[in-house]
């Protein structure tokens, strides 16, 4: 409960900010608070992955390309359609699914630490690579073009 | 100070999910920084992959673990061309505003 709030603190600190900076360290609050749940509720492989990949990874690239593209406070822009359409229709999908949740799920079932156990890595990869192991060969090859994209497209031009 | 209760039930979980799926959205909507509005995306992936971890505890299955492994792996493959598509933008048009990039519109 204590690192749901701080989720959702860092989260709207996420939104609020003007400056990027603040916003990617707030993210990685948000990330760090979502291992230590995922960790409650049994995932030891994916809190671990959570916090190596999405913690440490891809916020340094983000850190380490708003540092490298200078960005500054975004500016004050004229109000768009988003602003005004957005507002209603976020409180309408929230208060949906809201009901949803709070209708197909009682909330008498308590989250218990230690019930689940088949997250561990020895679980994780036994399921990987017996069950799932089509779609982790396909995960290797689009991250391999990833790859390429990315050189392609960050390259410098040579003449 | 209250008493927190020593443990909670399994749809907070999916409410906390679903309160940091609109944040991502409201941040996609109203922020203009290109980067700002990419870490909102981040943000809404991560809400759903606390939602199939709280259905995979639910279920007592492990596959949700999988699916949520492999987000991840695509998040990460996505940040990466991103943030090049991102590098590549702001080298060609030295701005980082998403209302100035409107060239495709016209």
């Amino acid at each position: 409960m204590i690192f749901a709030a701080i989720a959702v603190v860092c989260a709207i600190n996420l939104v609020v900010q003007t400056h990027p900076i603040s916003s990617a360290l707030s993210l990685v609050g948000v990330m760090g608070a979502l291992a230590a749940l995922y960790l409650l509720l049994g995932g030891e492989f994916i809190a671990a992955a959570q916090l190596v990949v999405y913690a440490g990874a891809i916020m340094v690239l983000f850190v380490f390309v708003i540092m490298l593209l200078n960005a500054g406070t975004e500016h004050k822009g004229h109000r768009t359609w988003a602003k005004y359409a957005g507002v209603p229709l976020l409180l309408v999908f929230l208060g949906l699914i809201a009901s949803l949740i709070a209708n197909r799920l009682p909330a008498s079932e308590n989250v218990v630490f230690g019930q689940f156990t088949k997250g561990s890595p020895l679980e994780i990869g036994r399921a990987l690579f017996t069950t799932y192991l089509l779609p982790f060969e396909v995960t290797s090859v689009l991250i391999l073009i990833a790859i390429l994209g990315a050189i392609v497209l960050a390259r410098k031009e040579i003449d | 100070m209250p008493q927190l209760p020593p443990s909670v039930p399994l749809s907070w979980y999916l409410a906390l999910s679903l309160i940091l799926f609109v944040l991502g959205i409201a941040g996609f909507l109203f922020r203009r920084n290109i980067i700002t509005v990419f870490m909102s995306i981040e943000l809404m992936l991560n809400a759903v992959n606390l939602s199939f971890i709280t259905f995979s505890y639910k279920l007592k299955q492990v596959d949700g673990h999988i699916f949520s492994f492999f987000v991840m792996v695509v998040a990460a493959a996505e940040a990466a061309v991103g943030l090049a598509i991102i590098l590549t933008v702001f080298k060609n048009r030295q701005t980082l505003e998403i209302d100035e990039l409107s060239s495709l519109k016209n």
